[in-house]
């Protein structure tokens, strides 16, 4: 039972870096990526090649991690700079896709639907499965801590200003003097990066990757933290993620009281739940549990 | 070699068959300006009644694309009215997600009541035909006519009824509309009624030729939304045109791809043209 709440702890840990994530893509800059699984995918699986198939350390893997999701988000968004969002939702739900298209089809590289088993992860060989949890559920608590701090650096400072400025009224913000541009490309890198991040500590931890975990359900999931905790409040984001995998992990709790009930249809009421949380909470509170609030104006005595 | 003339006409008959939910996605667009990415449940949920009716039923193929077009129609406008119609104010994104949280709802429901497992619709088995050299079959051809009868009675409808006068009027001009007592409203529920009800009919026509599952709206999601871009998105005409490019360009790119890869021409057709020619290719005028 320790060892489940700790991996679950886990989980939690990699759903709050990827709400980070969105929140400095979505919340913060206001642009919408509806491919946020296939940031995670690249994540894990150049955390996992590089591990795997090259023998690198798994610090350097997840340096590369973040490097190839960050290149591939400045990428995208450099191509889809003019659009409007409309069009961003439709490429970036495109790009999810074909990632994961990617993933399942170039065998030699991913191994396909099969996916890439043993993944190394820190200690594993040497540790207890209850002591490998406790250690991965600490590693993901510096992690978040870190992103959390330097999120909230960035939305406290003139930079993040300015972004927020781009997501309410970029014409203003570019007669205001701001790189709209420039800027919105680096807080789509920033955000992809903890997207890769969170890819490549959930290779690690589960030791396995394959295409069909990264399908465009783990976007509404993330999509949902952020709403319910409130869309440009770093700590909502956090707040968020733990609630999702309250109801996640809560729903497999009902699922018996069903009963008859095969493996695809728990699997489906769950789903179904989720889903149905997210449309719900946006409708009673669209702002959030914890709404944003604009950082307070330094006062000088 | 026949490989070529082969390959367009395939090509050709699955744009019609596609133009069908990409005319319903982008005349939704078109009416209330947001991109509903639960066409990817609805054209499931069609696929899944034409099923019912054409099994279990024991009915033909097309009546049971009018039970698909019902059906879908039906759980269309349903779902946008408790789900979507009241998150429409907070703006297009927004809605935009719910309708991702609503196709996830959706097509979970499916999986409820059908499994996963890969069904096939009881058609007739019946000899291809060889017209110097290209092999076309029979059921191919009949769902090329009744994509046709459908697109017809589409055009028709928007060009000459009331109804379609005053959707194109709410699409080109929302306030004007009004003002000249059309009720954007109920003209915004015909058209989801339309649309969902074209997804549906068209989900079934894609799943037709192959077999059907929970997932099947899903894979076809990429192909309608390339349609609906290239050809520009909220034109119907536009939508019709893009689906052609597309089911064209996904068989040719064979010649060059491995056929895995059919459904990332729609996403590399959308990156192409968005590059160099925003608008697509008509523009965003509704028709």
């Amino acid at each position: 039972m320790l060892s489940y709440l700790l991996a679950t702890l886990t989980f939690a840990g990699i759903y709050a870096l990827l709400a980070l994530g969105l929140n400095v893509i979505w919340g913060m800059a206001g642009m919408v990526n509806l491919g946020l699984a296939g940031f995670f995918a690249l994540g894990a699986y150049a955390s996992a090649l590089a591990t795997v198939a090259l023998g690198l350390p798994i610090a350097l893997g997840i340096v590369i991690a973040i490097s190839v999701a960050s290149l591939a988000g400045a990428l995208l968004s450099r191509l889809t700079l003019n659009l409007r969002g409309d069009y961003l939702a439709i490429v970036t739900l495109g790009f999810g896709e074909v990632i994961r298209l990617i993933a399942a089809n170039e065998i030699w590289l991913t191994n396909g639907s099969d996916g890439i088993p043993g993944i190394p992860g820190p200690f594993r060989g040497t540790l207890t499965p209850l002591q490998f949890n406790a250690l991965s559920a600490a590693l993901l608590a510096v992690a978040v801590a870190l992103a959390w701090w330097m999120t909230e650096r960035l939305r406290r400072s003139p930079y993040g200003r300015a972004l927020r400025a781009i997501r309410d009224d970029e014409t203003a913000a570019a007669v205001a003097g701001k790189p709209v541009r420039r800027f919105k490309v680096q807080a789509f890198a920033i955000g992809a990066g903890l997207l890769g991040l969170a890819g490549a500590a959930y290779a690690h931890f589960t030791s396995y990757v394959a295409p069909d975990i990264f399908r465009p359900l783990l976007t509404i999931y993330i999509f949902l933290a952020l709403t319910a905790g409130g869309t440009g409040s770093t700590a909502g984001a956090v707040l968020g993620a733990v609630l999702v995998i309250a109801i996640l992990e809560g729903s497999r709790f009902i699922e018996p009281l069903f009963h008859g009930l095969s493996g695809a249809g728990g699997a489906a009421l769950r789903e179904i739940i989720i889903g149905t949380a997210l449309i719900v909470v946006m409708r009673l509170r669209p702002e959030g549990l914890l709404a944003e609030r604009p950082p307070k104006p330094e006062t000088r005595p | 070699m026949d490989l070529l003339p082969q390959l367009l006409i395939n090509g050709l008959i699955s744009g019609t068959l596609l133009a069908i939910p990409a005319i319903g996605f982008t005349a939704i667009f078109a009416v209330l300006r947001f991109p509903n990415f639960s066409v990817a449940s609805h054209a499931t949920i069609g696929a899944f009644a034409g099923y019912a009716a054409n099994v279990w039923l024991g009915l033909p193929a097309a009546p049971a694309l009018i039970a698909a077009f019902l059906v879908a129609a039906l759980v269309g406008l349903i779902s946008d009215e408790v789900a979507l119609k009241p998150l429409r104010p907070y703006g297009a994104l927004t809605a935009a997600i719910a309708s991702i949280a609503l196709t996830i709802v959706l097509e979970n429901m499916v999986r409820f009541g059908f499994g996963n497992e890969l069904r096939g619709y009881d058609l007739p088995l019946v000899r291809d035909w060889r017209v110097w050299g290209v092999r076309v079959g029979p059921q191919q051809v009949q769902n090329l006519v009744l994509a046709l009868i459908i697109m017809g009675v589409v055009f028709a409808a928007l060009k000459f009824s009331r109804i379609g006068k005053a959707m194109r009027a709410v699409a080109d001009n929302p306030t004007l509309a009004e003002l000249k007592g059309i009720d954007p409203v109920w003209i915004g529920r015909l058209t989801v009624f339309i649309g969902m009800g074209l997804v549906g009919a068209g989900g079934m026509l894609l799943g037709l030729g192959t077999s059907i599952d929970p997932l099947t709206g899903f894979r076809f999601i990429l192909p309608i939304f390339a349609a609906a871009v290239v050809g520009g998105l909220g034109s119907i005409p536009g939508a019709a045109l893009g689906a052609m490019v597309v089911g064209i360009g996904e068989e040719l790119s064979v010649l060059v791809l491995s056929p895995s890869y059919k459904s990332a021409v729609g996403f590399i057709a959308i990156v192409l043209v968005l590059a160099f020619r925003p608008r697509g290719l008509l523009g965003e005028r509704a028709y």
